[in-house]
């Protein structure tokens, strides 16, 4: 039988099913194949904080959604093509995310009528007619994957649980993945279990000849490689280019790099990834909590070394007095927050961009601390630099705020060679600076960065103290004298203000557009996905986007000023709009949604249309 | 390595080639504790003590949180770091971890350690950073004027107590030595010598040293450790613990000695009534910690008999050089991290 084969510009599948069916794992491979192939993508995983969540319920749905294409592509996609169910929780909870004609690929083998009762299904919505708008097939994944691996020595739960790979085949064989990879990844994961990684191999193999063989699927999908820059590519998450990117800082500016951290979901990751280079001279330490975590990255900054701390909200309250400490002693310290929603626990794993307001004023007295914001998973790289780059220069905390968007989706991230990064060395002082010749004067300013001088101990003849009380402009003696105090109070955000950012770039192609949207961290390319339909479709729309949010690019003002309308779309209830208006007075229109999840680009493109059309 | 630097908790810092005195450790600060503070006894015996160890002086650190206590490091003519409640542990742990050629010294009070800081104490202890941790316990909150602390006797009258103080205490030396630490003593700022002994010992130690020193605070607790101090009940009360000596204390008819108790235990009993082979002698190198732990319980009901000294010196891998190790083995395994190699890792594909 010769099959048919559909050539695709883009496609986006979502594999769903139950915690324990490893959807994350067959997402990340499908990825791997993907990118691989040369697809550029963009990825969305979506998981509950549950470990295992009771088997077959809502509550415990884990989905992985791919978005791929043969051209630049810039989010995980709004609505899946091909919805992988695997079980009826999983139809039940992304089947509203489903597009009329959308393929549904089912596994008959878990609609039980106990699996459809635990969801609220009164009948198999496979056998009555509540499906007819989707395409769907149905297919007994699980006694399919168990007859494959027959012969195998292996358990028949074993044999179950392989049926993800099953899926994996089938998947790779619809949309012509290359299959070497996977091949040699199960065979390296399950190096210590040989029976295990044949059966995985098997289970595969058989998906893959499955597609093949039935009569299910009569076409199969090609997707051209994506003509992309020329370059060398691999895929990358948030959080690893902000591990690989924090590393590279730490090569950049010659000093050790020492995490202090605690671990909180979305942000371990970074502690994972880090903890694996240790022949990077990279010292990780797990602390007791949040607080000891920065604090030992504070201590290690006193000591000379690049300190970092990573968490997410809940950790940044804690280590807020801290952070205050490194404002008040005016050492470089990096605060990665992986945003995710809030308050308090919140929603773990899910994200939003509500730490901003928490990010510029979460600490007490007036402390002005710089934030950079990176807008996809492969900036997180260079935002690290970043901020790396103005915590040494102006011996300064600075905030990254990421967002478990970034943080967990992945896309191909060019790589950079090490020639181009830049050079953010650091000279440690190591003669006295005092006009006697004698004496060292810990608060005396670089007077164009106003930064202070940086004497590490084990530097003779600068022994000096520092601390969080008042300091002496210069000396940094103790000093509660008020005109001091005011001195310093204004210094400090002098310093701050006066960060060398670039300027914001505006991209408007003919230079007519009266609306332009601006955003902030991970709502790029959302809003970039959204600002390319409204031109397609005849449009005019300028499109802005902020990576430092303190301070502000110095032509913000001007920027915002230039057009009739300014529309900023945030997941949180108008954080930056507030600081934007209290700071240019100019009355952006808001957008916000706070339902843990991004943006989709139809629904912002509909926004941006709106706010055109308006008066 | 690891086995190497037992006993050895200098090791690692430079040798100063000039010759060291009191003033050289002095800075130019003006001490502003309440005059007749215990501090400046402890100020002055640290800062003539130094010098003996003949390190560098800028590879001394002095880190300490907040209280009366935590001021230290400001009167300190070395690197120091006036940190926040409670956290100078962590703090220290960053710095010490990250350099191993510093002496690091944690200045804390009984509040800012056992309270606030608790949590970041025990830790440091169990996961021996090469740290010494220098904790002023005058039982009393000092420097926000009076409230009792986590050492205060039960029923202590304060400002925040008026009808007197609810919590037990806690006693250092046992949460120390229940924190898996490795260095545990007690001394008193009035007596110098005896204070410079346990210093010497402490700053020996690789790995987390704790001492807990017993400092009168003049305002709001004036008093608090007297019968150790008066002539006439000192001798009766203080129990002096050294290592391979027995454990007796008092004179004449007063003459006390300590023995097993039955059921686990020690016990403090008339020297006359024991024969001499009874008599416990003081083993502060003991692997295990339950008789350390038994000798700080003596000290119960608090201040009939105070065992001073070193309760525990036992020597075991410290954090740092473990991590070190860590970071030499990885090197060794696979050589030094070239950032290249690592962007280039993983799967990776060229578009030409």
């Amino acid at each position: 039988m010769t099959k048919q084969v559909q050539q695709l510009d883009r496609v986006i599948i979502r594999f769903a099913g139950d915690s324990g069916d490893g959807m994350q794992l067959t997402g990340d491979r499908f990825t791997a194949e993907t990118a691989k192939f040369g697809n550029d993508l963009s990825t969305l995983p979506n998981f509950p904080a549950e470990i295992r969540a009771p088997a077959g319920t809502l509550p415990g749905v884990s989905s992985f959604q791919l978005h791929f294409a043969d051209h630049d592509i810039l989010t995980p996609g709004d609505a899946p093509n091909v919805l992988v169910a695997m079980n009826p929780a999983a139809l039940k909870a992304n089947l509203g995310d489903l597009p009329r004609g959308a393929d549904i690929i089912a596994n008959t083998d878990e609609f039980t009528k106990r699996n459809l009762q635990k969801v609220g299904y009164a009948a198999n919505p496979l056998e009555d007619d509540s499906l007819a708008e989707w395409r769907v097939h149905s297919l007994p994944l699980t006694s399919l994957t168990v007859k494959a691996l027959e012969g195998f020595s292996i358990s028949k739960k074993d044999a179950e649980r392989a049926k993800n790979m099953f899926a994996l085949g089938l998947l790779s064989w619809l949309y012509h993945r290359p299959t070497e990879a996977t091949i040699k990844f199960l065979e390296a994961k399950f190096a210590k279990k040989p029976d295990i990684a044949k059966a995985n191999v098997a289970a595969f193999q058989a998906g893959w000849n499955y597609g093949e063989t039935t009569e299910s699927f009569s076409v199969s999908y090609e997707i051209k490689p994506a003509t992309l820059a020329p370059g060398v590519y691999r895929n990358i998450s948030g959080n690893q280019a902000l591990a690989y990117g924090l590393i590279a800082a730490s090569v950049q500016s010659g000093l050790p790099l020492f995490l202090g951290t605690y671990p909180i979901t979305p942000a371990s990751d970074i502690l994972h990834e880090l903890s694996k280079h240790k022949r990077f001279g990279i010292r990780t330490f797990q602390a007791e909590d949040e607080i000891a975590g920065v604090g030992a990255a504070l201590g290690a900054a006193f000591g000379g070394a690049l300190g970092v701390t990573t968490t997410s909200g809940p950790g940044v309250a804690l280590k807020a007095e801290t952070v205050g400490l490194a404002v008040a002693t005016e050492l470089p310290l990096i605060v990665v927050d992986v945003q995710r929603a809030g308050p308090s626990t919140g929603m773990p794993t899910k994200t939003e961009q509500t730490d901003l307001l928490m990010a510029m004023f979460g600490r007490n007295g007036e402390s002005p601390v710089p934030v950079v914001a990176p807008s996809t998973p492969s900036d997180c790289f260079d935002a690290a630099i970043e901020a790396a780059r103005i915590a040494l220069k102006y011996r300064t905390p600075v905030m990254l705020l990421s967002d478990g968007y970034l943080a967990n989706g992945s896309e191909p991230w060019q790589v950079p060679e090490v020639s181009e990064l830049p050079d953010i060395s650091v000279e440690f002082t190591t003669e006295p600076n005092g006009e006697d010749g004698t004496t060292y004067l810990p608060f005396k300013r670089d007077t164009e960065t106003l930064a202070r001088p940086w004497a590490v101990p084990g530097t003779p003849g600068l022994e000096h103290r520092i601390g969080g009380i008042e300091k002496a402009d210069g000396s940094g003696n103790i000093s509660y004298d008020p005109d001091n105090h005011d001195r310093m109070v204004r210094v400090r955000q002098a310093k701050i203000d006066g960060i060398d950012v670039p300027p914001l770039e505006v991209d408007d192609p003919d230079g007519d557009a009266q609306v332009l949207v601006l955003g902030w961290g991970s709502t790029y390319g959302p809003i970039a996905a959204a600002v390319r339909r409204v031109r397609r479709e005849g449009g005019k729309v300028a499109q802005a986007h902020l990576r430092h949010l303190n301070p502000l690019p110095a032509n913000t003002g001007d920027v915002l000023r230039a057009y009739d309308k300014v529309l900023l779309p945030e997941i949180n209830l108008g954080q930056l709009a507030l600081l934007l208006r209290a700071r240019f007075l100019i009355d952006v229109i808001s957008y916000n949604r706070v339902r843990g999840l991004p943006f989709k680009a139809e629904e912002l493109a509909g926004v941006i249309q709106d706010v055109i059309n308006s008066d | 390595m690891t086995e190497s630097l037992n006993g050895k908790g200098l090791a690692l810092v430079p040798k100063t080639d000039g010759k060291q005195t009191l003033k050289d450790f002095k800075s130019d600060q003006e001490v502003r504790w309440c005059p007749g503070c215990g501090d400046y006894a402890i100020l002055a015996a640290v800062q003539s003590f130094l010098p003996e160890l003949g390190l560098r002086r800028e590879n001394i650190v002095f880190v300490s949180g907040i209280g009366c206590s935590s001021r230290f490091p400001y009167y300190m003519n070395t690197y120091g770091f006036h940190s926040i409640h409670g956290r100078a542990p962590a703090i220290a742990t960053g710095l010490a971890t990250s350099r191993p050629d510093l002496s690091v010294w944690v200045i804390t009070g009984d509040g800012d350690a056992l309270s606030i800081g608790g949590n970041h104490l025990i830790h440091a202890l169990r996961r021996n950073v090469n740290l010494n941790i220098l904790l002023f316990n005058n039982r009393i909150y000092g420097l926000t004027k009076g409230q009792y602390s986590p050492t205060s006797e039960v029923g202590k009258i304060t400002k925040s107590t008026p009808m007197g103080s609810l919590d037990k205490p806690f006693n250092p030396i046992s949460l120390a030595i229940g924190a898996e630490a490795g260095f545990v003593a007690r001394t008193i700022d009035s007596d110098r010598k005896h204070l410079q002994s346990v210093l010497r010992e402490a700053a020996a130690h690789r790995g987390t040293s704790l001492v807990e020193i017993y400092q009168n605070c003049n305002i709001f607790n004036d008093g608090a450790f007297e019968a150790m101090k008066e002539p006439e009940t000192r001798d009766e009360i203080t129990i002096r613990l050294e290592h391979g000596q027995p454990i007796v204390f008092g004179t004449g008819d007063n003459a006390k000695a300590v023995r097993l108790a039955p059921y686990g235990g020690v016990e403090v009993v008339n020297r006359s009534e024991v024969a001499e082979s009874e008599i416990l002698v003081h083993d502060a190198h003991r692997p295990d910690p339950s008789l350390a732990f038994a000798l700080s319980r003596l000290d119960e009901p608090a201040f009939q008999h105070v065992p001073i000294g070193i309760f525990r010196s036992v020597d075991r891998p410290a954090y740092d050089t473990l991590m070190s190790e860590q970071l030499e083995q990885a090197t060794a395994d696979k050589g030094k991290g070239q950032l290249a190699d690592l962007l280039l890792g993983g799967d990776t594909w060229r578009i030409s």
